[in-house]
């Protein structure tokens, strides 16, 4: 689709292109729905979550278990690596390819902190006897908070796949349409975070 | 020690998974086996190896994966009737002392089977494989948006089709109904494989199709020809962007809900659970989700078919177009609204119940108006009852039926006494049959020639057109009627003998409509052998109307040497009726995608790890699953993925065609 040569405008309509047509790019719009249909994933999770979130069956509470401060700190971390990704877009309009790749080292660093953090709340809640089989919510809290932690692990190694294309190839057209389509993944991450923070955590901890 | 080992790489498969102790599931794989071999020994002798993973595994053109879709969907009809046909015989003659010839455990795999194999890997691979084949040619560009996401989205659906074959002979299948309802399809209560290859087969395969709905809505938004605004595409495109924009956001729900039962069934989670706080309602919310969009899914795309075969044969223009388009959005949008009732009783309340009740009613009034608009295509039409035309007469009628029954249902009051019933089976039959299957069928005779450059055989086409529409009523009057008495879905034997004559007359309707897919075989095979009478050299059998007529057939790899250039609805009728003329020179090289095997290999190794995961080997499973990340990365660094076909190859071609039409001429 282009601009649309008007009906009867001239003497005799053009039946065909010239050969010279190329249709758009549709690589940033199929992410889009992507992600869109990834953010569904998330919604039922999230629903999951409001229906059975309160089904302690006896155990603990979200009150009785999550540690605030560290999950601040842990919102901290993934926050902060959306503003360097950020960096690291700006460095790719630029056109600075040792830029970009440290700004993307940096991000991959923060992510990797955020999970071993997330980690290590599981580890523990599952050593104190509040793992995903306790109750439903904990089913709905581990699988909620999980996948969220699964994407940015498998968000963390397409980083690294990008950073050794980068490095190889260079800022070409392919490698900035992977980033962008990158950036989209890590900042829609964030975005689900925010909602898990506030949602699960903030909320979980009310009365 | 060794002990561990072995579990640890074969999991809980063992010998004693092969069924060899049934008869009947021995016979069948006699015969798949059969099969199997001669179809391996053809390809062997007529050295058909290189051609078939060439030209068509590793294809990443959309006409050939569509051609492989809609032959998975026939193969896939195939097992999915065998299974009805079995139902329909053990119901016609378990009665008192009877017991029949199937005995439960092995009749409640057959019905689960059944449903999951005609929705999932009939239904959807035919629709699909229409969508990959027709789209792209009617908006006038030369592939889909992602081809390598194409041929790979078609591998997970097989994969998935793979492992549900599978079932039948390693293992057992689910014993749950087709939606695997807990607490039944619960850890407790089905501690077997069953549900496990339920879980990964769809889980695999809707993977496919998700990407594959991303795949067409992108290609449509942005590859249509130039001048094609969107209230300019033909019918078809519009019902197939309605469906992905339906696949996209229903599907990553089922992929949820289906990973939150197998958290429960692997990790010991209590989503679905009795007890620790588990709701098993949830999941039929859940389920259902996505479950009633995914009927408009299948039946939106067969609304376009319908709408391209009546404008062709009535040698009209659309009757109402925009109001067409428009009730094709209202249905995408009110799908979303009426799941609930599929379980009214529940016991949601009054308020819920009348809430999505009179949803589900209002949907009727957008699909009526498309009815009308049919109705009056046809109104002082000049009609040629060619054989798509049979079949869209025949759902016009079926499915108006069907949809009333439908509209019966959605009063929550009669739903509590007909809900579960076999009138529930006949109405679902009677809108996915007289509409999914009619127009799929519609479909492969009105595509047919263009995708193979010969007509199929007429005269075999009506014999299984009256075959199956006079086998549908004989089947599915009586079991409206055994509804209404109160006689519920899924038994396996019945006491009260005064129930059997309407068993026998179903039967016998079940086998009138094998007669019909038998009549279907031999129309295959007919027009194959009689090619050259029936070929067809003009690219447009029928005087048709859109783009896709506009290309020879079967088109070539770049479908159009020139990008057409659109002006008004019904492209390719304004073209000839303005006499438009296709360019003989100026030919120039094309930019086209190249195939590649890395979708078929993916896709192979996430099926490995599905089975992997099934039969809990561990060992496999990890290995598998770290194969297919691996390959995945692999494919990345993968950058040199097209090529130009040289500008004298595309005159040739453009040649030979042109010579094929004063042949025509």
């Amino acid at each position: 689709m282009s601009s649309s040569p008007t009906l009867n405008a001239g003497p005799a309509p053009v039946f065909y292109d010239n050969g010279d047509h190329h249709p758009q790019q549709g690589t940033l719009l199929g992410f889009w729905l992507y992600l869109m249909s990834d953010c569904l994933i998330f919604a039922v999770l999230f629903a999951v979550y409001a229906v059975l979130g309160r089904s302690y069956a006896a155990g603990p509470s979200g009150a009785d278990l999550f540690d605030l401060p560290v999950v601040a700190l842990n919102t901290a971390l993934l926050l902060f690596s959306s503003i360097t990704y950020g960096f690291a877009m700006i460095a790719m309009q630029h056109g600075k390819k040792n830029a970009v790749l440290t700004w993307l080292a940096i991000t991959g660093l923060l992510g990797m902190g955020f999970l071993t953090l997330e980690m290590t709340e599981f580890a523990h809640l599952i050593h104190e006897g509040a793992g995903p089989q306790r109750s439903a919510f904990l089913s709905a809290f581990f699988t909620l908070v999980g996948t969220h932690g699964l994407h940015v692990g498998f968000g963390t190694l397409w980083l690294m796949t990008l950073m050794v294309q980068v490095q190889k190839l260079g800022l070409i057209p392919a490698n900035k349409r992977r980033l962008m389509c990158l950036s989209m993944f890590w900042h829609f991450l964030d975005v689900v975070w925010i909602g898990v923070f506030t949602f699960v955590y903030l909320m979980g901890v009310l009365p | 020690m060794s002990n561990d080992l072995s579990h640890l790489i074969f999991g809980r498969l063992s010998l004693e998974a092969v069924p060899y102790h049934e008869p009947i599931l021995l016979a069948t794989f006699a015969m798949v086996t059969l099969g199997g071999l001669t179809a391996l020994a053809l390809l062997t002798k007529l050295r058909l190896w290189g051609p078939l993973w060439r030209d068509w595994i590793c294809s990443i053109d959309h006409k050939k994966i569509g051609i492989m879709y809609i032959a998975l969907g026939i193969v896939m009809l195939l097992r999915g009737f065998a299974d009805a046909l079995l139902m329909r015989a053990q119901q016609a003659i378990a009665f008192g002392d009877n017991a029949g010839f199937l005995p439960p455990h092995h009749y409640d795999q057959i019905f689960t089977a059944h449903g999951v194999i005609m929705i999932f890997f009939v239904a959807m691979p035919l629709v699909t494989g229409f969508m990959n084949y027709v789209v792209p040619l009617q908006i006038g560009a030369r592939d889909v948006a992602f081809p390598f996401l194409n041929n790979f989205s078609f591998w997970m659906t097989a994969g998935g089709a793979a492992l549900v074959m599978l079932s039948l002979f390693v293992g057992e299948f689910a014993k749950t109904g087709w939606l695997a309802y807990p607490p039944l399809s619960g850890l407790l209560q089905s501690p077997d494989v069953g549900v496990d290859y339920y879980l990964w087969s769809l889980q695999i395969a809707g993977i496919g199709t998700t990407l594959s709905g991303i795949n067409l809505i992108a290609t449509i938004i942005k590859m249509r020809a130039p001048g094609m605004t969107m209230m300019k595409m033909p019918v078809f495109t519009w019902t197939s962007l309605c469906t992905n924009v339906l696949i996209v956001a229903t599907f990553p729900v089922l992929a949820a809900t289906l990973a939150l039962l197998t958290a429960d069934r692997y990790l010991g989670t209590n989503f679905f659970t009795n007890d620790l706080g588990g709701n098993a309602m949830l999941y039929v919310n859940l389920i259902w989700i996505w479950g009633h969009p995914e009927v408009y899914i299948l039946v939106l795309p067969v609304f376009g078919i319908f709408s391209e075969v009546v404008s062709a044969f009535s040698g009209k223009k659309l009757f109402g177009y925009a109001s067409m388009v428009y009730a094709t959005v209202v249905i995408t949008i009110l799908s979303y609204l009426v799941w609930q009732h599929h379980f009214f009783t529940m016991g949601s309340g009054a308020s819920v119940n009348s809430f999505f009740g009179i949803t589900t009613m209002i949907i009727s009034i957008p699909t009526g108006a498309k009815i009308f608009n049919w109705l009056f295509t046809m109104y002082r039409g000049r009609i040629r009852f060619e054989v798509p035309m049979l079949w869209t007469v025949g759902f016009m009628v079926t499915f108006t039926v069907g949809g009333m029954t439908g509209v019966l249902l959605a009063v929550p009051a009669a739903d509590f006494v007909l809900h579960n019933s076999l009138f529930l089976i006949a109405h679902f039959h009677n809108v996915i049959i007289g509409g999914v299957v009619f127009g799929l069928f519609a479909g492969i005779n009105y595509w047919f020639p263009k995708a193979f450059g010969y007509k199929l055989d007429a005269f075999w086409g009506k014999v299984s057109f009256w075959c199956w529409f006079v086998g549908f009523w004989v089947a599915f009057t009586p079991l409206y009627v055994l509804g209404l008495m109160g006689i519920t879905r899924r038994m396996s034997h019945f006491d009260d003998p005064l129930l059997q004559v309407w068993f026998q007359v179903a039967a016998l309707g079940a086998g009138i409509v094998g007669l019909g897919i038998g009549a279907f075989l031999v129309q295959l095979v007919v027009s194959y052998r009689r090619r050259e009478q029936l070929r067809d050299n003009t690219g447009d059998p029928w005087n048709a109307r859109t783009l896709e007529w506009s290309t020879v057939s079967p088109p070539p790899d770049y479908n159009f040497a020139f990008t057409p250039i659109v002006h008004e609805q019904d492209a390719w009728h304004d073209m000839k009726r303005r006499g438009a003329q296709r360019p003989l020179s100026g030919f120039k090289a094309i930019h086209m995608p190249k195939n590649t095997a890395a979708g078929f290999v993916i896709a192979m190794l996430a099926t490995a790890c599905g089975f992997a995961l099934i039969w809990h080997m561990w060992l496999p499973v990890v290995l598998t699953f770290a194969a297919t990340v691996i390959a995945s990365i692999v494919h990345t660094f993968n950058y040199q993925r097209d090529f130009h076909i040289p500008a004298e190859v595309v005159a040739r071609t453009e040649q030979a065609h042109a010579a094929s039409l004063q042949v025509a001429a």
